[in-house]
């Protein structure tokens, strides 16, 4: 500090800059670093929506990690002595206990219980919203089947864990789904009766179920998603994103912010955003009150008795089912078996390969980096929609006792209009949709051609009358800069720093200084 | 019955005169249990006469006239107390009070009910017989405002009451009259309170939540007909409703479920309808289906927003 001051000015290296060249120095990361911290990451509203998935999994796993210091997975049956009255004395599992426990007495519980409940219901839920950008946008297509594939492996398996979680407090309802789950098992022709078995340890409802799909909820399934959430990100980290056609977006670059710092800054504010939402419902709607269903009884259940919404579209396929048992050849398929074990085996399969079944139909085997606007590929998102509205009559059909009720609608009739409906509205919706997609083809072709109507109608010398049509004005790039992945960084060139001001400019340029002085030196 | 015990033994003969003097609808019923009262007393006048024919002229006749009154006292005095104690209904030791509630009630009757459940309440083709329902279903029906029935409908929902208590009351009292059946449940705040509410509970996850919901929210049943939710319902009307077994409701009767427990389950109810929601707003306690929907609609919509949000923002 009192040294003399030299001739010119050095500046001191900052103590992240010294860990950095620390780290450098010993194992050589600088040059992975700087290259996948300049990795370029295009903007688009619709691209953050797997990230919701995302962010709402880390929630899963705090919470969850939470939850498992109190939650006692055991069948072992004990007389409750909490803090619940009107439970008091009542008979049950030490699992349906410890969650009352974990409601009732354990500082934050319930809250915690609440945020990781809701975390679920959104985390399938955006799985299934960025499902459907995927597909609309054609972004499955080649090089990224594989991802697909194990998108829908994530879609599968976050299914199976929401199951899992929704069976484990052993509460009526819990009681209820597996006891449904046992009877699927079961319909499977031949080896049904040993599927059950096997899947609880003899009867149901078993003596050791509870531990076991504890450690399938809180270790195995996690895990799985866990690696292949790496291996997602890990193939679209190497494939680069896709990205929208437009100005200066070829096939071969990508046009948008480098991980560090604007996406990274973005990503972690929606990260804050999420975990925001997830508290907000967690802390303010009440979720899955296990303590007004009761202990879960073999012999008692409740109407109006429903699983989370994902497996909704299961319950209502069961509903709408005819009673159509198959006798013969010496076994029994029971009419279960087609709605809840062959129908999503179909959906699912269907699902995974459609990018091969569309290549093969197609004949299009070339590699895409543009995404596709849906009305650009017409027979797609009629598919798209045909499906959706197939899902949706299913899903509406498994809470249609609660619609009913609700809407004073006979529940008969609500079942026959789903059965009617399932047949009747995906062709319906298949249609309108391509119809649609296919005019809105036109006015683009016709816009671009004749350009967009101006409502000034004039009146030639000759007396006809012509409507004046001004040019299709050309798309604003989004970047006004060299639309690259190798533009320069934004406080090297002196601009990308005008954004912001006072502390958050000052701030913005800390940070890629951190990156660019290195080059200056 | 048990309302008449205390009664004096020379009351009996009034409400069958009061009776009589009503019209012919009325007296046809609850002239009843006159022929068993006057059959009763003939019983004794015979027995007496025998008796007297035994004992022969040797007595006499002062002493014979005596004991003959004093005899004729205690048949009167006996057949009065048995009467009392072993007449079906209980309707003909009714206060003077009771006899004009059940005037008015009779006059409510003819006014509201009957073009459905026919002038003597004997049923028509659009209405049940209300006779023998007792006066507990009365009070369910009109107290929840069921009856009468808005339009035909494969169920009668709940709306405000058209009827006062005291017209209720009288209404009760009057198709009481008709004949037995379930008395109107006197179920006190003290007894709510007292009440076991975990067993309470179990009682009604064993034998209500399949229809009612587990949170008492009511449920569809088949062809427009419902559970109804339980939510406004006052302990009284539940027990009432398993006493009665309203719609497609089962009786749940004194040997299924006794006195105790059917207050306990009525408290559990009643507990399940004022209890605040610790964990936030209830979502109408209906479980996953107003979860999701709000899940989707809320928690994924009110993200994609976010989405759109940031995304605007990106124009650099």
């Amino acid at each position: 500090m009192t040294t003399a001051s030299p001739p010119e000015f050095v500046k001191r290296p900052g103590p992240v800059r010294k860990a950095n060249r620390a780290i450098d120095d010993r194992f050589g990361t600088q040059a992975g670093l700087r290259r996948n911290l300049n990795k370029v990451f295009p903007d688009h509203w619709s691209f953050m929506i797997g990230e919701i998935a995302l962010y709402s999994f880390v929630v899963l796993l705090l919470t969850g990690i939470y939850l498992t210091l109190f939650f006692d997975p055991s069948n072992t049956e004990i007389i409750y002595n909490g803090s619940y009255v009107p439970l008091k004395g009542v008979e049950m599992s030490r699992a349906y206990a410890s969650t009352l426990d974990i409601s009732f007495d354990t500082r934050a519980g319930l809250v915690f219980r609440q945020i990781h409940h809701w975390a679920a219901l959104v985390f399938v839920g955006s799985i299934v919203v960025h499902l459907l950008r995927v597909f609309f946008t054609g972004a499955y297509r080649k090089p990224r089947e594989v991802n697909w594939l194990i998108g829908v492996g994530l879609l599968i398996l976050a299914i199976l864990e929401g199951f899992a979680g929704y069976s484990l407090p052993d509460d009526l309802l819990s009681g209820t789904g597996l006891r449904i789950a046992a009877s699927i098992a079961q319909s499977i022709p031949i080896i049904g009766t040993w599927a059950s078995f096997m899947l609880f340890n003899g009867e149901f409802p078993g003596e050791n179920f509870l531990p076991r799909l504890y450690v399938i909820h809180i270790l195995l399934v996690p895990g799985v998603l866990l690696a292949l959430i790496g291996a997602h990100m890990g193939i679209l980290w190497h494939q680069k994103h896709t990205d929208f056609p437009g100005p200066g977006k070829t096939e071969d670059n990508v046009v948008g912010h480098r991980v560090f710092p604007v996406f990274a800054v973005k990503s972690g504010g929606f990260f804050m955003m999420v975990f925001a939402m997830l508290a907000l419902l967690g802390g303010l709607a009440q979720i899955n009150p296990i303590w007004m269903f009761g202990p879960y009884d073999p012999s008692k259940v409740s109407s109006a008795s429903q699983p989370d919404w994902y497996i909704g579209f299961l319950d209502g396929s069961t509903r709408l089912m005819p009673p159509w048992e198959f006798r013969g050849l010496g076994h029994t398929v029971p009419a279960v078996f087609w709605p809840t074990a062959v129908l999503p085996g179909i959906l699912f399969t269907l699902l995974a390969i459609y990018p091969f079944l569309e290549a093969r139909f197609t004949g299009d085997t070339k590699s895409y980096n543009l995404l596709q606007r849906p009305r650009e590929a017409p027979t797609r998102t009629a598919l798209g929609a045909m499906s959706i509205s197939f899902y949706l009559v299913l899903w509406i059909s498994g809470g249609n006792d609660v619609i009913a009720k609700t809407f004073s609608i006979s529940l008969n009739a609500m079942t026959w209009a789903g059965r009617i409906g399932l047949i009747i509205v995906p062709p319906i919706a298949y249609a309108v949709t391509k119809k649609l997609c296919l005019h809105l083809q036109e006015k683009d072709h016709e816009v671009a051609h004749h350009g967009i109507e101006t409502g000034i109608i004039r009146q030639l010398p000759s007396g006809e009358f012509v409507e004046d049509h001004r040019p299709k004005p050309e798309p604003t790039p989004d970047h006004p800069l060299v639309p690259t992945d190798r533009y320069a960084l934004p406080s090297a060139n002196g601009h990308g720093d005008g954004d912001g001001k006072g502390l958050a400019r000052r701030a913005g340029k800390a940070v890629s200084g951190f990156f660019v002085e290195e080059k200056e030196h | 019955m048990t309302e008449s015990s205390g009664t004096s033994p020379d009351t009996p003969p009034e409400p069958t005169s009061t009776a009589a003097t009503e019209p012919v609808a009325a007296a046809d019923d609850s002239a009843a249990p006159e022929p068993a009262a006057t059959a009763a007393s003939t019983a004794v006048t015979r027995r007496l006469g025998r008796r007297r024919g035994e004992r022969g002229p040797g007595l006499s006749a002062r002493r014979r006239r005596r004991s003959s009154a004093l005899v004729l006292m205690f048949g009167l005095l006996a057949t009065g107390v048995l009467w009392t104690v072993l007449a079906p209904g209980g309707n003909a030791a009714q206060q003077t009070d009771d006899n004009a509630a059940v005037r008015q009630g009779r006059a409510l009757y003819q006014q509201g009910c009957s073009t459905c459940h026919g002038l003597g309440a004997g049923g028509t083709t659009t209405g049940p017989s209300l006779i023998g329902v007792g006066a507990a279903a009365v009070d369910f029906q009109v107290s929840t405002g069921r009856m009468p029935l808005a339009a035909p409908a494969a169920q009668a929902d709940r709306k405000p009451t058209l009827y006062s208590r005291t017209q209720i009351d009288q209404l009760a009292a009057y198709i009481d009259s008709l004949g037995g059946g379930p008395e109107v449940p006197k179920v006190t705040d003290a007894a709510l309170d007292d009440a076991d509410l975990s067993h309470g509970g179990e009682l009604y996850r064993a034998n209500c939540a399949q229809c009612h919901q587990a949170v008492a929210q009511g449920a569809p049943l088949t062809y427009g007909k419902f559970a109804p939710s339980l939510s406004e319902s006052t302990p009284t009307q539940i027990v009432e409703a398993m006493r009665t077994g309203p719609e497609s409701m089962p009786v749940f009767g004194d040997r299924q479920i006794n006195e105790e427990d059917a207050v306990a389950v009525a408290a559990y109810i009643r507990h399940l309808n004022d209890s605040k929601s610790p964990g936030g707003y209830s979502l109408g306690k209906y479980g996953p289906v107003p979860e999701g929907l709000l899940g989707l609609l809320v928690g994924v919509g009110g993200l994609l927003a976010v989405c759109l949000w940031i995304g605007a923002r990106q124009k650099v």
